[in-house]
């Protein structure tokens, strides 16, 4: 099992600091959320880790056993793979499902393609039935299936979700995060999964940090959250809107402007 | 000024039905029935259910080539499915408003904010351009933004998603509508954004004494926020529920969507998911 160490980490985009000194430790075998509103940047982070986003400073490398592969290089892609939000834009829409989960393969020079790519298949729950279909006529869970089968096939040890199920209705999202705890125990993975709905993220990870405006607000673990043991006033907001919308007594509202929950 | 307990609209076995290549008609919508009063009405249900056809096909905007049929479709009297395309249109916008879900989709990308608003409210009355724009602001205000003036000059890609939302409603609000069709409206926001305009919607429901069709698959925020609630499932009402109930729901469908919902204070591993049966669509 492989863990990851973020210090410091900083992105900035034409003078934006869209994050700044972001500092976690994933344990090999963990899983690890990172919460926040849009903009927060909890996605910057996510793709600072895998390369996609410059870092100014601070710097990414694997932990859990020795002569990991440093960022950047083909071997650190490899142990380290991601899986986008929205399914609808991450997939090829004129390559096959088949052509899809090859391209990893071939850009890795994996051989074997055939075998490796009926398990994936299998493996996500899909079967060889759609190996030869296009985006267009799959479901947004069957895509999203898809997309995790395209991450795992180069079978990496850390797999980073960016908001693996918020395009995704409430059953199918259900279906998506079972399919991934599956995983995640079967191969032993660790994960770093980025959220703005906290109880997808109690749910799937132990640890969780709270962002805003590109920073650290607190880390804490899951069963603090689950407990209501938080520290930060930003988290607390955080957890009274996801219960939902709460209606004020009608003589406060008649008195009082609207104002931000 | 009628009682505030007659309905303002009422809708009786609605169908919208589409044509596929060949021509033979699917129905998107089978059969839909309900009454609507000056209250929240929340209709969840997941992609597909057919919930977003049923709002579309109250306002008339019904993708070109559906095929919109009911027993009754009656807004205060007026018949909308045989009322002529003008009669229609005043309707629209004026008495009956849609706010749609992505506010970066739905306002014109090449108009300022202020001059769209002020758009809605001249296609509707007879006031001068001068008027227009300072009730446009005062629509502004209405929705809690805090420079209005500025906000007014802005093009919809110079502003956030949860602001670009609340200027698509003042932009349906403007003209007074007494019927909202919110489709999902918060979906694109972030979830502190999202508490702050529904409580929006739900002042000018209770000021104005607005009815709302509140649209949305998030089963959560409907509960918490409408008085009543319809559950479609393949394009039907399944269950039809008091908000406050919803946890004592009797269809299995309705429960299985309350179920798979991961929650913060118990942990529940492996998630129950939907179990659909085909009689459920019968």
């Amino acid at each position: 099992m492989i863990g990851l160490h973020a210090d410091s980490l900083r992105v900035v985009y034409d003078g934006f600091v869209a994050a700044d000194d972001v500092s976690f430790e994933l344990a090999p075998g963990e899983s690890f959320g990172i919460v926040g509103e849009s903009g927060s940047g909890k996605s910057t982070v996510l793709r600072a880790l895998c390369g996609l986003a410059p870092l100014a400073a601070g710097r990414v490398r694997l932990t859990g056993s020795e002569g990991l592969p440093p960022p950047g290089s083909k071997a650190f892609r490899r142990q380290v793979q991601m899986v986008f939000q929205d399914p609808y834009g991450s997939l090829h829409p004129r390559q096959t499902v088949d052509r899809l989960l090859a391209e990893p393969l071939a850009i890795h020079g994996l051989i074997d393609a055939e075998a490796r790519i009926a398990r994936a298949l299998d493996e996500v729950g899909l079967g060889t039935g759609f190996r030869f279909r296009y985006p267009h006529q799959l479901s947004g869970g069957q895509r999203q299936r898809i997309a995790i089968a395209r991450a795992l096939i180069l079978e990496p040890q850390v797999l980073l979700l960016d908001e693996p199920t918020s395009a995704l209705d409430a059953s199918v999202q259900a279906e998506v995060l079972n399919l991934l705890e599956a995983l995640r125990a079967a191969r032993g993975l660790s994960f770093v999964m980025v959220s703005h709905d906290l109880a997808v993220v109690t749910h799937l990870c132990q640890r969780l940090m709270v962002m805003q405006r590109g920073r650290t607000v607190e880390t804490l673990p899951a069963a603090d959250l689950a407990a209501q043991r938080v520290q930060a006033d930003y988290t607390r907001q955080l957890m009274q809107a996801s219960v939902g919308f709460r209606r004020r007594p009608a003589e406060e509202r008649a008195s009082a402007p609207i104002q931000s929950a | 000024m009628p009682p505030p307990n007659s309905p303002l609209l009422s809708v009786e076995d609605l169908r919208v039905a589409y044509p596929d290549r060949e021509g033979r008609l699917t129905e998107v919508v089978r059969g839909v029935s309900f009454t609507l009063g000056r209250e929240r009405l929340g209709i969840v249900g997941e992609s597909g259910s057919g919930k977003s056809q049923t709002g579309r096909a109250i306002v008339g905007l019904t993708a070109p080539g559906g095929q919109v049929t009911a027993k009754r479709l009656d807004f205060k009297g007026t018949d909308l499915l045989h009322c002529d395309p003008a009669q229609r249109r005043r309707l629209r916008g004026g008495r009956v408003a849609m706010v749609l879900q992505d506010p970066k989709f739905s306002l014109n990308p090449v108009m300022r904010i202020g001059a769209q608003i002020a758009e809605t409210l001249r296609a509707h009355q007879p006031v001068s351009a001068r008027q227009a724009h300072k009730q446009a602001l005062d629509a502004l205000a209405a929705v809690q933004i805090d420079d209005p003036e500025r906000v007014a000059r802005l093009y919809p890609h110079e502003v956030s998603g949860g602001m670009g939302q609340r200027a698509m409603i003042a932009m349906m609000l403007i003209a007074g509508p007494e019927l909202l069709i919110a489709d999902e409206p918060t979906s694109a926001l972030d979830v502190t954004v999202q508490l702050e305009v529904l409580a929006i919607l739900d002042k000018l429901v209770v000021e104005r004494g607005m009815g709302l069709i509140f649209i949305s698959h998030d089963l959560r925020l409907v509960s918490s926020f409408c008085d009543r609630v319809l559950v479609m499932y393949a394009g039907r009402v399944v269950e039809q529920i008091a908000a406050v109930d919803l946890a004592q729901a009797q269809h299995p469908y309705t429960q299985g969507l309350l179920n798979c919902l991961p929650r913060i204070d118990a942990a529940r591993h492996p998630l129950p998911t939907l179990d659909r049966q085909p009689e459920w669509a019968r």
